[in-house]
């Protein structure tokens, strides 16, 4: 098989022969119908590039580049939309593929982005490259109107400068201009439009402009999704591939001791084993200052490889293999909690830090007769991606070329560069759709096992983790554990508040830095100054208490589990009352508190009440994270035999501005379902230092005949406000549906998983 | 040992161990990759593919059992994304990050092909064993639901 150079523009795949060989074909766009090819990395041909992020052809066919990964949250879709607003082009003729990470990272902003003022000049080229923090609309929103805006009024001038008319004479809608009798399609002046330098740049639209903005069109990527054609990073093929299966060391911070490969070399298709990393637990160093940050050290372990996947992997598990755990061996889930238990009931433990503080909360329940107390705890979860973790790579002495889903394509560059040995220019990074991301996919360890072990063969390979080696190297949500003491009134409402948190702090692992006075503001999200709720007297400390386990952002990240213990103890305050727990929130939250109205939609979508049977009930739970409040009230049953069923979820959505409302609605669903999967399930026993729920044979999914019917209420604040969606509906569904229970059977729910508590 | 496999009405010759799963044959030999690899042990379905018109988990079949079969993946479900199902699919964007719908699809095929207007009940009882973690099993249920009027005219 003959070696072909691999490049940006003509990227080569093998595709499958009648005859059942592998054969070389080249990749070719079918057409400006085809929204999103099924290799989304696969480069334009024959266009004109106008600026960046657009590319013209002479049909008319528009390709917008995404700088956002495609994990489902839909950005194939949006990221074009916020283009095509201002681009004022045909729609149905718009085609998306991803940015090039390589050039982002050797090249800076264009100068018309900022002169519009949409960038600085030390921003790279497309800007934010990193998927995550529910930021793909509401942090590139602008840039991308300011690229669609300024291209537009160059194809303007361009069309002007050909007819001997005043830009402001044309007109440019569905991608056609027009001026007077002149009329042409943006095709016809793409080239010229590319060399065009405006003394100003237009501005952006108001969101009560905007016609494309606001509408459920298609989604791009649904076609190539349907047909088995979408390429994930599993499926990427390179000439000339072989494959790796690797195991590192159970233990994380544990190594490998010994393995005999002589046991299995003259296996069938075996080609090779290499021994990976010096130990460690493949930190990520996440740094503000740096274009990217980096993944260092790889995880001890070996890589055997083989002509196919299966041999690969066969071979390396009957190869013999000693390890030890790192010091780890006695840990467990269990003595891992008891020691954060152990600070918990210990207001006066040296490791408290305040993380928020009004009035003098302590001395108020010291003094007071009346003071509720509750204890709720968090385990560790994984992020179980649909798709197992993987990476193919191509590594010679000039050139790095790497296939992988990312969330995160400068850090993956960084991580393969640095292992390679090569400068970033010199890396290339294809970025694949990803089997689902939560987080997980935004840490590049994969990339940077790939790449040494590409490296150490010379020739392109695919290293597959299988499911049980992704959940071992799970780089986990950590535990986190609250206790909560209020002071009421005589009519139960609370005058002091007073809330411990002890928890596994993902910024004290990997990004120190951004502990500031000892408290990780993710790991009290909601629960600091950002409480809902008015207290007059409010005091929160909190306490990092690690462990020897990885720990990283998991989708919503602490909001994911601080709604849970927060809402909880405020539903617990309300029933002590002896009040609704509806109208307890409300008179709990401040008078200009833009919880209210989500809170009384989400009410009414449910058709809130306290008068249902036994066995009935209704639950709500609330937060904001990354900037949108969503409100869930679920309605459960539970038999007598203690089956609960989640039946409904109303969710009340503030997110400010909505641009593809369909879109919402389905991220609203995805959070349901990943939340409660969660609550009802989720849980990582730790046992001799490793991971125990390796495969989903014990780490139970949510499956289609669990599935609530969720109606998704939008409460739009609009204004200035412009909030996330991929995460924020997941915090409340964990309160809501234990506080639902509540109201069913008078079971109070303090720990997850749900499936741990006996409902009868 | 060289096996001969019927996979989309073509015939394929692969040099394999007999016990590989069917699975790597179909994605590393033949170069099928729409199945996908999701546990390894039958417990999600994204590997879901037909064996003689009824549905099975390619990464659990022994490629040598497939000898002798019709198998069909999702890239033989239809020469162009026609099947009612597709069709419904796309219609209502059922996919988020997609990697678990050839098996969703191909396991609602299997299921219309045996009841051709399933009941919710069928749905849940067909469809359990497949797992999506982006949540999109009310689209999936309304997309079989629409599947069984196209496919009914």
């Amino acid at each position: 098989m003959t070696t072909m150079e691999i490049d940006r523009r003509t990227f080569i795949v093998t595709s499958a022969s009648a005859a059942g060989g592998l054969m070389l074909g080249f990749y070719m766009p079918t057409g400006a119908d085809a929204g999103v090819m099924g290799s989304p990395w696969t480069a334009e041909e024959g266009g004109q590039e106008v600026n960046a992020w657009l590319v013209i052809d002479p049909d008319n066919s528009v390709t917008i580049r995404v700088g956002q990964s495609e994990m489902g949250e839909g950005v194939f879709t949006g990221m074009p939309m916020l283009v095509a607003e201002e681009l004022q082009c045909d729609w149905s003729k718009v085609r998306a593929v991803y940015a090039d990470v390589n050039r982002h990272v050797q090249n800076f902003a264009e100068p018309y982005m900022v002169a519009a003022g949409a960038a600085k000049e030390t921003d790279n080229l497309y800007q934010r490259m990193g998927t995550g923090g529910s930021g793909a609309v509401r942090r590139s929103r602008l840039y991308l109107m300011q690229a669609g805006a300024s291209a537009r009024e160059r194809l303007k001038q361009a069309a002007a400068d050909a007819w001997g008319v005043d830009r402001s004479a044309v007109t440019a809608e569905n991608g056609m201009l027009s001026a007077g009798d002149k009329s042409g399609m943006f095709g016809e002046f793409a080239a010229a439009a590319a060399g065009i330098q405006l003394e100003s740049e237009p501005a952006i639209k108001t969101p009560d402009q905007f016609t494309l903005l606001g509408t459920s069109v298609a989604r791009l990527d649904t076609p190539v999704k349907v047909n088995g054609s979408a390429v994930y990073g599993i499926d990427a093929q390179v000439p000339d591939m072989v494959f790796a299966a690797v195991e590192v060391a159970p233990v994380p911070g544990g190594s490998l001791v010994s393995y005999d490969f002589d046991a299995v070399k003259d296996r069938p298709g075996v080609i090779a084993a290499y021994r990976l990393g010096e130990g460690g637990i493949g930190v990520l160093h996440y740094n503000l200052d740096e274009v990217a940050n980096r993944v260092t050290g790889i995880q001890s372990g070996v890589a055997v490889i083989a002509d196919t996947y299966y041999r690969a992997l066969t071979a390396l598990q009957l190869m013999p293999k000693e390890w030890d755990d790192g010091g780890h061996g006695d840990v467990t889930d269990t003595s891992i909690i008891n020691g954060a238990l152990e600070v918990l009931a210990n207001p006066d433990d040296p490791s408290y830090n305040p993380a928020h503080s009004v009035g003098d909360a302590r001395s108020a329940i010291d003094a007071s007769s009346n003071v509720m107390e509750a204890t709720y705890t968090t385990p560790y979860l994984d992020h179980a991606c649909m798709e197992p973790m993987n990476c193919t790579v191509h590594v010679t002495a000039d050139r790095a070329d790497v296939w992988v889903g990312t969330q995160n394509p400068p850090r993956a560059i960084a991580a393969a560069a640095e292992e390679a040995g090569l400068p970033e220019e010199q890396v290339h990074v294809h970025n694949c759709f990803l089997g689902t991301g939560f987080g997980r996919r935004s840490r590049p360890d994969e990339v940077r096992q790939a790449t040494a072990i590409g490296k150490a063969l010379g020739r392109p390979v695919k290293v597959i983790w299988t499911r049980e080696e992704t959940a071992r190297q799970a780089k986990m949500r950590p535990y986190s554990v609250y206790h909560f003491a209020a002071a009421t009134d005589a009519n139960g409402k609370p005058e002091a508040y007073w809330n411990r948190v002890v928890s596994h702090s993902i910024f004290n692992h990997q990004i120190p830095q951004f502990l500031r006075d000892g408290i990780d503001s993710q790991a009290v999200e909601g629960l600091d100054k950002r409480l809902p709720y008015d207290f007059a007297n409010a005091q929160v400390d909190y306490a990092i208490r690690d462990s020897h386990l990885p720990v990283h952002w998991w989708r919503a990240v602490g909001a994911s589990q601080n709604a849970f213990a927060l809402e909880g103890f405020i539903d617990e305050l309300a029933h002590a009352a002896g009040a609704d727990p509806l109208q307890f929130r409300l008179d709990l939250l401040p008078e200009d508190s833009e919880f209210r109205r989500p809170l009384e939609v989400a009410a009414e979508g449910a058709g809130w009440t306290t008068d249902l049977r036994r066995g009935e009930g209704l639950g709500i739970g609330m937060a904001e994270a990354f900037g949108t409040i969503v409100v869930h009230v679920a309605y459960v049953t539970v038999s007598r035999r203690g089956q609960l069923r989640v039946e409904t979820v109303d969710a009340a959505i503030d997110c400010g501005h909505v641009i593809h409302p369909k879109m919402v609605e389905m991220q609203m669903e995805s959070n349901v379902v990943y939340g409660l999967t969660a609550a009802l399930y989720g849980e990582i026993h730790i046992d001799k230092g490793a991971v125990v729920e390796d495969n989903f044979d014990q780490y139970l999914m949510l499956r289609i005949n669990e599935m609530p019917e969720v109606r998704t209420h939008f409460a739009l604040s609009g204004g200035d406000k412009w909030g996330g969606v991929g995460e924020p509906g997941l915090p409340p569904i964990a309160p809501a549906v234990a506080n639902a229970i509540f109201a069913a059977t008078g079971k109070r729910i303090r720990s997850l998983p749900i499936r741990n508590h006996d409902l009868i | 040992m060289a096996l001969t496999l019927n996979v989309n009405g073509t015939s394929h010759t692969v040099d394999v161990e007999p016990e590989t799963p069917l699975l790597w044959v179909l994605r590393d030999n033949i170069g099928l990759t729409g199945t996908k690899y999701g546990c390894g042990i039958a417990k999600c379905g994204a590997c879901t593919v037909h064996v003689d018109g009824k549905k099975a988990f390619s990464c659990t079949m022994k490629v040598s059992a497939a000898v002798g079969t019709e198998i069909t993946t999702i890239e033989g479900l239809s020469e162009d994304s026609s099947h009612p199902l597709q069709l419904a699919w796309i219609e209502g964007d059922v996919p988020q990050c997609g990697y678990c719908q050839s098996g969703q699809i191909m396991a609602a095929a299997a299921l219309l092909s045996q009841r051709p207007n399933p009941s919710d009940l069928d749905i849940d009882a067909a469809m359990s064993d497949n797992i999506c973690r982006c949540g999109t099993y009310s689209r999936i249920r309304e997309a079989i639901h629409r599947a069984a009027e196209i496919a009914g005219g």
